[in-house]
């Protein structure tokens, strides 16, 4: 296959970026999109070019690290992470533009590598059960319904990767803290801290600079692991309940 | 230097809970004074700091990645072990001691393996506890299933997503401890030397991979946690960024290297397909539960999957079943993926390249429809589908097996300590308790017990030994010839600029590796290695290209250290499988087989831990460590 690239080059944070134009002859369609770039890489070190800096790392689609807006798309055109997408989806002769996320509680690092500890924070203000090693109950004393444990589970497994960030009008976070808002609500380990929790989590959403969500469902069209937006609408149950009920809660970030 | 395993007396039931209890205690109220670096931030290291910071001591994390999320713990599928027998199947504590002992193949200490046994239980519950979405029954008690070399099911899950669920269970319990200002995390911060003062680990040496800035940090103790090196093969099941440099270089600082040739290759991975592969995609062991594994009897060069319905039964060798009736398709990896690779030697392989083995599904579908099917291997279908471009659910997959994790690594005694007073290692990064073969569902099982169960114990005992007050802040000259020393490091990468990129080195030193020191080796083929790396490495020297400069983001620069270092340890591997002339486990010596090909061990001679120590410009010295077997009697494994 032959491709064109057109890739978003930017020294760093500061700096100011712009399109580079690349094309590549010896592409294979079995493939996968980040080894097509590696591919891109080596040539452009053989040519004296300094390679595309992306972060990647797992490789098989759970480690959540790599993203790239592809052709207008977080993670391209299927609903995968980059990692998993192959250049069988794409067609020869094709011109692909790859930009980093475009958030502002993202901030370019280098090329198409952006900075997301912003979701780190967010988990720190509340994305836990207070309970320390050891001196738990026995791990089948509190059953939990089955079906409730399969829709923590749904939550559980998103990855973090921000796509529904890159992939909303507002850059809103609410899939990405929604769905550990939900995990955590559904079982009953997160009982004690539920109303806590959910506030912090909101208020430090809120202080990332993170924008509102006004249910265009982008987010879940393109959630490489298919989190549903019932989270969305569980977490602003339970912090509408949370408000009515609870303490105001003193966030690190809140003011 | 005398080797101390520090395996306590007693009987074997009882030796964890005495040892506890002679272990010195810290003060709760000086704990606060004690600092500790924990290095890597998985499974291991993950728990080990929140676990630590939830004593009360003050913790300094370090991760390369951008989050402590990112580790590839995370990738693991199937599952974790533990002996809690919820199914009432005849497991207890001593019968997943000896599965793991006699999986191991006899090269494990008796004392470590019973303690892993253990605590595995408390590991279950401690998960439950932070809200690991564990699979569950309809009546909402925990489910298992079977995993290889097991005949119970004592193996607890979250779907294929296990390490992902347990990864962020210990990453929540990290975040409680860092917003709490327990645990002070530095991310995208790359280790690059230990540093030792008077013969104890006082501090390491950084890399700030965003600025480039080296920096240094002391703290009365430090905790390696920094996984496997199975990447020193280029392609394996291992994250890109996965490497041996922070345990490399500890062992060039002192730290004896335990039993490095013991390396395992799982046998359902998929197939390479080309010269651009990057990576290699495990399928779950967890699927040899329902997958059964053949090939035609006679060759067919170029057999497609969809093609494979069309052979018919009478045509078919389910060769594991065949050759092993009694755990059929669930046989321990090793065995497993020798087998695979003989039938494709024999030519019976199939596939475009004749390298995989068909792991067909059609039975199970037929016996227990689609969507059971679906419900216990769903995503992992889908990956294969998303990779292969193949349904599974419609024509076999094809599978072969891969490098996915070392069984060797930095020696340690019971306490998890390396012969470098103060520096521990826990987790895939130690030699301990997996012998010379891992069985499935225990690394996320030794990965937590190390971090949650054991260190909090055992490091209290060192550092009521030296004190609080015997701590050597970074004004110490050691810790600036430390910086000075890794920045000449990296310079001296940026200035060779020759001619060869460092991922054409690591693929080629991945081929060396897997060819002569992979799933079967050879005393020639071993000497022949020892040279082509020797010749590599001088090559790499004085002919590799890292452009862009050290005060920046530097992809290249990262690999290119790490790089540097599979081809010292790659060495290593291959002294260490030239002087083991026995087969065991997942190191299997052409030299030492049965009649009816299968390893064989030599106790008389080999019933050791090979504890390797580093001598400058010296051949290493072998130490052993030897094994004593006072509860389990040394059999040839047989899963016939």
């Amino acid at each position: 296959m032959k491709i064109t690239l057109k890739i978003w080059r930017q020294q760093g944070r500061n700096t100011k970026g712009q399109f580079k134009t690349y094309s590549l002859d010896h592409v294979s369609s079995d493939m996968s999109f980040l080894e097509m770039l590696d591919v891109l890489n080596q040539d452009l070190i053989k040519k004296g070019e300094e390679p595309v800096t992306f972060d990647h790392d797992c490789r098989e689609g759970i480690c959540g690290v790599c993203s790239l807006y592809i052709n207008g798309r977080p993670h391209g055109p299927l609903q995968t992470t980059t990692c998993q997408l192959h250049m069988r989806t794409f067609k020869d002769g094709e011109t692909i533009t790859i930009e980093p996320w475009r958030a502002n509680a993202f901030p370019i690092i280098k090329d198409l590598m952006v900075d997301r500890s912003a979701f780190d924070r967010i988990q720190q203000a509340g994305g836990y059960v207070s309970v320390n090693t050891g001196g738990v109950p026995d791990a089948n004393e509190i059953p939990v319904p089955k079906h409730i444990a399969d829709e923590a589970m749904d939550a559980a497994q998103c990855i973090g990767c921000g796509a529904c960030v890159a992939a909303c009008k507002n850059s809103s976070a609410m899939l990405f803290v929604g769905a550990k808002v939900s995990q955590f609500a559904l079982l009953p380990q997160g009982q004690p801290e539920r109303k806590e929790r959910v506030e912090r989590m909101v208020a430090q959403m809120d202080a990332e600079g993170f924008g509102s969500c006004t249910n265009t469902y982008a987010c879940e069209a393109e959630c490489p692991k298919g989190i549903k937006i019932t989270n969305i609408a569980r977490m602003n149950r339970e912090y509408f309940s949370a408000m009515l009920t609870s303490y105001k809660v003193e966030t690190k970030g809140g003011d | 230097m005398k080797l101390d395993s520090k395996i306590p007396e007693g009987p074997l039931g009882e030796k964890w809970t005495k040892h506890k209890f002679n272990l010195k205690l810290v003060n709760p109220s000086n704990k606060r004074k004690y600092e500790i670096i924990v290095v890597g931030t998985g499974l291991a290291g993950a728990s080990a700091a929140a676990s630590l910071a939830e004593l009360g001591y003050k913790v300094k994390a370090f991760t390369y990645h951008d989050s402590p999320r990112r580790a590839h713990s995370i990738a693991a599928q199937g599952g974790i072990n533990a002996a809690k027998n919820y199914q009432n199947d005849g497991d207890s504590v001593y019968r997943l001691f000896y599965d793991t002992i006699k999986g191991g193949d006899y090269r494990a200490r008796e004392g470590n393996v019973h303690r892993l046994a253990e605590v595995s239980v408390s590991i279950i519950d401690q998960c439950v506890a932070q809200g690991v979405p564990f699979a569950r029954e309809y009546g909402g008690l925990l489910a298992n299933r079977s995993f290889g070399g097991a005949q119970v099911s004592r193996t607890f899950y979250a779907r294929g997503q296990t390490g992902q669920q347990l990864l962020l269970g210990a990453y929540s319990a990290l975040n409680r401890q860092i917003a709490a200002g327990k645990v002070t995390m530095y991310t995208r911060t790359e280790m690059l030397d230990v540093i030792t003062i008077d013969g104890k680990a006082r501090g390491i040496i950084t890399r700030d991979l965003v600025t480039g800035k080296v920096e240094s940090h002391s703290a009365h103790a430090v905790l390696l946690c920094t996984g496997g090196y199975s990447n020193v093969f280029y392609l394996s099941t291992s994250a890109k960024a996965c490497n041996a440099s922070a345990v490399w270089r500890a062992h060039k600082k002192g730290a004896f290297f335990g039993n490095p040739c013991f390396t395992q290759i799982h046998p359902t991975c998929i197939p390479v397909s080309g010269d651009h592969q990057s990576k290699l995609t495990l399928m779950s062991e967890s699927l040899r539960n329902d997958g059964r594994v053949w090939v035609p009897k006679t060759a067919m060069k170029g057999l497609k999957a969809k093609d494979a319905a069309n052979i018919k039964e009478e045509d078919r060798d389910y060769f594991l079943e065949r050759r092993y009736p009694s755990f059929g398709n669930l046989v321990p990896r090793d065995v497993a993926s020798r087998n695979a690779k003989n039938v494709c030697d024999e030519g019976r392989g199939v596939g475009a390249t004749g390298l995989a083995v068909f792991m067909d599904f059609s039975d199970a579908i037929k016996r227990d429809g689609k969507n059971v099917i679906e419900s216990k291997y769903g995503n992992l279908f889908d990956m294969y589908k998303q990779i292969t471009g193949d349904n599974p659910y419609e024509v076999p997959m094809m599978i072969f097996p891969a490098v996915h994790y070392t069984m060797g690594g930095l020696w340690v005694d019971y306490n998890l300590m390396t012969t470098i007073p103060g520096l521990y290692c826990l987790g895939e990064a130690n030699f301990s308790d997996h012998g010379a073969n891992r069985l499935g569902a225990s690394a996320l099982m030794q990965g937590l017990a190390d971090g949650y169960f054991v260190i909090p114990y055992t490091i209290g005992d060192y550092l009521a030994t030296i004190g609080w007050n015997d701590k050597i802040g970074t004004d110490h000259p050691a810790f600036k010839e430390g910086m000075d020393k890794v920045q000449a490091d990296v310079n001296r990468l940026l200035s060779i600029k020759g001619k060869k990129t460092v991922d054409e080195f690591h693929r080629q030193l991945g081929l060396i590796m897997w060819d002569y020191c992979g799933m079967s080796r050879n005393e020639a083929g071993l000497k022949k290695a020892k040279n082509l790396i020797k010749e590599l490495r001088a090559e790499f020297w004085t002919n590799v290209n890292v452009l862009g400069s050290t005060n920046e983001l530097n992809q290249e620069l990262e690999k290119a250290g790490r790089v540097a270092d599979f081809l010292e340890l790659g060495e290593l591997m291959v002294d260490d499988a030239l002087s083991r002339s026995e087969s065991c486990g997942g190191h299997f010596r052409e030299e030492s087989a049965t009649p009816d090909g299968e390893a064989m061990r030599k106790d008389d001679e080999f019933a050791y831990v090979s504890a390797w120590e580093y001598k400058g410009d010296q051949p290493e010295t072998l130490h052993k460590d030897e094994l004593k077997f006072e509860n389990v009697k040394l059999t040839q494994r047989s899963y016939k």
